[in-house]
């Protein structure tokens, strides 16, 4: 399974990119090396053959997966990016958010919580230490990118603000700002957008949020100053440029599912069992490469998360 | 010969500019450019070439509207050329989808084709465009007679429709282009339907005291409109 949790790597809250990246090589390096294991434990390494797996092989994470799962570059990572605030073209965010200002920052948390507040960006970082995470990136437009970021998981920042138990989901919200995101001057999607997660995914190991790609601090395309990383979901359910978490005790709405709720569902696990009326979800196209690879259930990381939705039909909550 | 006549060539040239563009950087992508067409290069020019094939299409069906409305009957010798440029685009979009997109999986697209109604209708169109392409040759309209042959092109108004609701379905949320595409079609197809029902539209008229200065001496004399006429004007 491609993750790197924070005791494998020293920290790197400030690294020179060029150590950065030689760190990367090793890290790809160890990636080839536990992919292959799983190939030889009878796991089928041919990507092409987009069901060639069964539903069981494909919950063995990472496996069938090509070795070579290295991480895209900073230029493909920031130049081809779904952020419908600065426009809707796959360049338009790189493009339009130059006169976005990511600092200063606040962040409010409010509801079913015992420390509400406005938190400053600051305030709400720095008690962390930042950790790397290389995931996939999966969108339901069936392309996939490796990204490795720097971020908190959210489960340690949760726990600061001390939720209720009555808090049953958490809910997020972009930033509004018409003057800076020009693609919010156009009722595309229902601005801002929102977002939201089951408290149990919130709080999971590998929910993030992240507030830096490749040792910089994110770039305005990416979500900047922090945004939210859930790598067993679409991309969408990454929500950017966070301004607001709630603690809720009902299923918050989102952004996707209102636009197109027979398209987009709350959960939007990756699952390449279960359609999308648009677009086939069995393969992908990981940006960089010309032919498709088979995608993984849960996005690979199945051993993660599957638990969380055991007993549910997952065609009926896509 | 006229000057429009004499330009034929070099209009033959810049029509293939998007596919020489095309060829350009898709070289560019695998030598010496990788970022030629951006992060996607294959989504980049299954766009492209999508949208290049729309806008031939609403070129051939603006030769007659233009030409009628402006009296410049020589543009009527570029409404073949224009039609097979579009039937040209739209083969290289689909071969960009089926030999690069899925990599001759045909199992995949059979499955794709079926379960999603934005291939299916992309595919529908392209198989409408056929026949427009097979008989385009002047043998074509003399074997199956020049009102047939015009009742037989009219297909053209379904594949605008069907090529554009094809993009209008491809894309996500912001449909604001497939829209533009949508109204210039209606609007053309408008025309059409205007002339036929209430009467020529005419912005400048040629030779003075004619009300008709549409030309008539075709062999297609007769039938119910200009559209009617081969392109290229057989003789």
């Amino acid at each position: 399974m491609w993750i790197k949790r924070p005791d494998d790597i020293p920290s790197s809250e400030i690294t020179d990119e060029k150590l950065y990246i030689n760190r990367r090589r090793f890290l790809v390096a160890a990636g080839v090396i536990g992919a292959t294991g799983a190939g030889l434990l009878g796991c089928n390494s041919d990507a092409e053959g987009s069901n060639a797996g069964t539903g069981a092989d494909l919950m063995t994470a990472g496996a069938g997966q090509e070795p070579d799962d290295k991480p895209n570059t900073y230029e493909q990572i920031t130049s081809y990016n779904n952020f419908y605030e600065f426009g809707t073209d796959k360049e338009d965010p790189k493009g339009n958010s130059a006169g976005f200002h990511p600092q200063p920052w606040t962040v409010r948390v409010e509801g079913l919580c015992k420390k509400p507040g406005d938190y400053h960006f600051d305030d709400l970082v720095k008690p962390h230490k930042v950790v790397d995470r290389t995931y996939r990136l999966r969108c339901v437009e069936a392309w996939s990118m490796v990204i490795p970021w720097q971020g908190i998981p959210l489960a340690e920042m949760i726990k600061r603000f001390e939720p209720q138990p009555s808090a049953k989901f958490v809910a997020f919200t972009t930033v509004m700002r018409p003057n800076e995101m020009p693609g919010q001057r156009r009722p595309v999607l229902q601005w801002p957008y929102v977002e939201g997660l089951r408290m149990d995914e919130a709080t999971n190991d590998l929910t993030l949020m992240a507030t830096g790609l490749y040792g910089k601090p994110l770039p305005n395309q990416d979500g900047a100053p922090i945004r939210l990383i859930v790598p067993w979901k679409y991309g969408f359910k990454g929500i950017k440029s966070i301004v607001k978490i709630a603690f809720v005790d009902k299923q918050p709405e989102t952004t996707w599912n209102i636009a197109a709720p027979d398209e987009y569902g709350f959960y939007a696990n990756v699952n390449p069992e279960v359609d999308h009326p648009r677009w086939s979800q069995a393969t992908e196209r990981r940006i960089g490469e010309f032919r498709r690879r088979r995608t993984l259930m849960f996005n690979g990381y199945a051993d993660k998360v599957a638990s969380m939705y055991s007993g549910m039909d997952l065609r009926r909550n896509y | 010969m006229s000057v429009l006549s004499r330009l034929k060539p070099v209009a033959f040239l810049l029509c293939l500019t998007p596919a020489a563009v095309l060829a350009w950087n898709f070289w560019g992508v695998t030598h010496d450019r990788p970022e030629a067409l951006g992060a996607d290069p294959v989504r980049a020019a299954e766009i492209f070439t999508g949208l290049w094939t729309l806008r031939f299409l609403a070129m051939t069906l603006a030769v007659t509207p233009v030409r009628e409305l402006l009296g410049i009957g020589a543009l009527a010798r570029y409404r073949r050329m224009l039609g097979l440029f579009t039937f040209f685009y739209a083969c290289v979009h689909l071969s960009m989808w089926v030999g690069v997109d899925w990599f001759f999986d045909w199992r995949a697209m059979g499955g794709e084709v079926v379960k999603h109604k934005y291939i299916l209708i992309g595919m529908t169109t392209f198989v409408l465009l056929l026949p427009l392409a097979l008989t385009s040759t002047n043998a074509a309209v003399r074997r199956l007679g020049g009102a047939r042959w015009a009742r037989l092109h009219r297909l053209v108004y379904v594949c605008a429709i069907t090529g554009t609701v094809h993009y209008l379905w491809a894309v996500k949320k912001d449909t604001l282009f497939p829209l533009i595409y949508l109204l210039v079609f209606a609007a053309l197809l408008g025309f059409r339907l205007w002339e036929h029902y209430v009467g020529p539209i005419r912005l400048r008229s040629r030779g003075a005291g004619r009300r008709r200065p549409r030309s008539r001496s075709s062999a297609l004399a007769g039938a119910a409109t200009t559209d009617t006429r081969p392109l290229g004007d057989a003789k």
